[in-house]
């Protein structure tokens, strides 16, 4: 019963998904247990004037708690925080979660750069970033920026995926990310993966 | 983990800024000032963060680049409508009974929330009784905001938004065209005081019946955020209103049992009276 397993030293899960995104995401997020050891950010590119719709749709379909993030908010393990729309979202050392207006990334607030960028900040080997479907390059420097900073990264296999473009860039930016279905990409968030 | 020596150029580099030019960045929301800061150092083109630093202490033509970087807010007319809609038909009936009226938009930026309060203002029948005062960090956004001069490709937006927040006149009146942009009505700018103001150091600012402050808080930690909105219950009068942006909220603060949720969706608070 208890399979609340997480890779070693893992801290934090980070993933960025666009074109495609909820079909992806139903593979992922409803196989986690409602006791998750980490906390898990999500960036999904979503129109500005999507309101409050990302989270209820997946709290419907997951055993862990999903809200839409709150500035300054601590993240907590077990629960999953999607960025709202029109707000990019960072995270700090300290865990608390920050957003931004700033200017859009790759025409996208919120954007996959922005999150895993300030992951691998804050939480460097500690970080698990996870690149899904999309159709745009946001993701590919935030993945490198992971890997830098010794972390995981993993995406979802191009050749499967809705959309190929923002796997294939996040794989060419960043030489350590590993190509896998999404079934394996919820197995590697459950215990070590097999290497 | 972040890299310790850029940690450590970052906090030197902040409180030059603040000890050379009082400004006062250090309780800012890292992982945001961080992305700005190196923003400014490649595209000022320098090496590293020491490095920016010396030509800062030494070059004060670089302070306005600097900030430029670090007081950049993208705003729009009628942002979130819902919100002005709220203003509209929740807070204006309050605000009618009263013979004057004092207005803060905090951390103004280029002007549009402004604009927005203003053209909302006239709508209503308040503009005459009412003083605006527009306050902000960065000169160069407060000359901005008197200006009144956005690209017109803009304007599209800004007249949806307008609409949606229940506009009763054409946003097409308030503004003409020149060079493709959309030049606003001197006349907006009658009734506001455009000032220097820091919510990070600075006082009270007078007896207001709203401060509407919105996306601004999202960039400070929670000290600072703490000051801020102790600062705005202050500067309130009494049963004075809040605005916040719409993932800001008082939840967290310690000045949080100073107000109470007026139109908690659009994140509204009032005034609480001891």
């Amino acid at each position: 019963m208890s399979s609340s397993e997480a890779p070693e030293g893992a801290r934090l899960v980070v993933i960025g998904a666009s074109a495609g995104a909820l079909q992806a995401l139903t593979q992922i997020l409803p196989a986690l247990p409602v006791d998750y050891p980490l906390p898990i950010l999500i960036v999904v590119h979503i129109p500005p004037d999507r309101r409050n719709m990302l989270a209820p749709l997946f709290q419907a379909k997951c055993r862990m708690a999903v809200r839409e993030a709150e500035d300054k908010e601590p993240g907590l393990a077990g629960v999953v925080y999607f960025a709202p729309p029109d707000y990019h979202l960072l995270v700090e050392t300290d865990g608390t979660l920050s957003l931004s207006s700033d200017e859009e990334v790759w025409f996208s607030r919120p954007s996959i750069d922005v999150l895993f960028e300030s992951a691998a900040d804050a939480y460097g080997a500690g970080v698990i970033g996870i690149i899904l479907t999309g159709a745009n390059p946001d993701g590919a420097s935030g993945s490198k920026a992971i890997a830098d900073a010794g972390g995981t990264v993993l995406v979802e296999d191009p050749a499967t995926a809705y959309a190929s473009a923002m796997p294939l860039a996040a794989l060419q930016a960043c030489g350590t990310a590993r190509a896998m279905p999404l079934a394996a990409i919820a197995n590697c968030l459950l215990k070590e993966c097999a290497a | 983990m972040s890299d310790l020596i850029e940690d450590i150029e970052i906090r030197l580099l902040l409180e030059a800024l603040h000890q050379r030019y009082h400004y006062d960045f250090r309780n800012y929301a890292q992982a945001s000032i961080r992305r700005r800061l190196r923003q400014a150092r490649d595209q000022l083109g320098f090496a590293n963060f020491s490095a920016l630093q010396e030509a800062l202490l030494h070059d004060e033509a670089m302070l306005p680049r600097l900030l430029a970087y670090l007081t950049v807010q993208v705003s729009e007319m009628f942002r979130d409508p819902s919100y002005f809609r709220a203003i509209r038909e929740k807070v204006v009936p309050h605000l009618r009974t009263f013979p004057s009226l004092k207005i803060w938009i905090a951390g103004c930026s280029t002007g549009e929330e402004l604009y927005s309060f203003v053209i909302l203002f006239r709508e209503e029948g308040l503009e005459q009784r009412t003083l605006f005062y527009a306050t902000d960090i960065s000169q160069d956004a407060l000359d901005a905001a008197a200006r009144g001069i956005y690209s017109l490709d803009r304007m599209r937006t800004f007249t949806e938004n307008h609409r949606a927040a229940g506009g009763k006149s054409s946003l097409s009146e308030y503004y003409r065209t020149a060079y493709g942009n959309a030049v606003l009505d001197q006349g907006l700018r009658d009734k506001v005081v455009f000032s220097d103001h820091s919510l990070v150091t600075d006082a009270v600012f007078g007896e207001m019946h709203l401060i509407s402050c919105r996306n601004v808080l999202i960039y400070f930690n929670r000290d600072l955020q703490d000051r801020a909105i102790g600062l705005f219950r202050d500067s309130l009068g009494r049963k004075g209103f809040l605005g916040l942006g719409s993932k800001e909220n008082i939840r967290f603060s310690s000045h949080a049992d100073g107000f109470s949720d007026f139109a908690r969706q659009d994140k509204i608070y009032q005034r609480r009276e001891a």
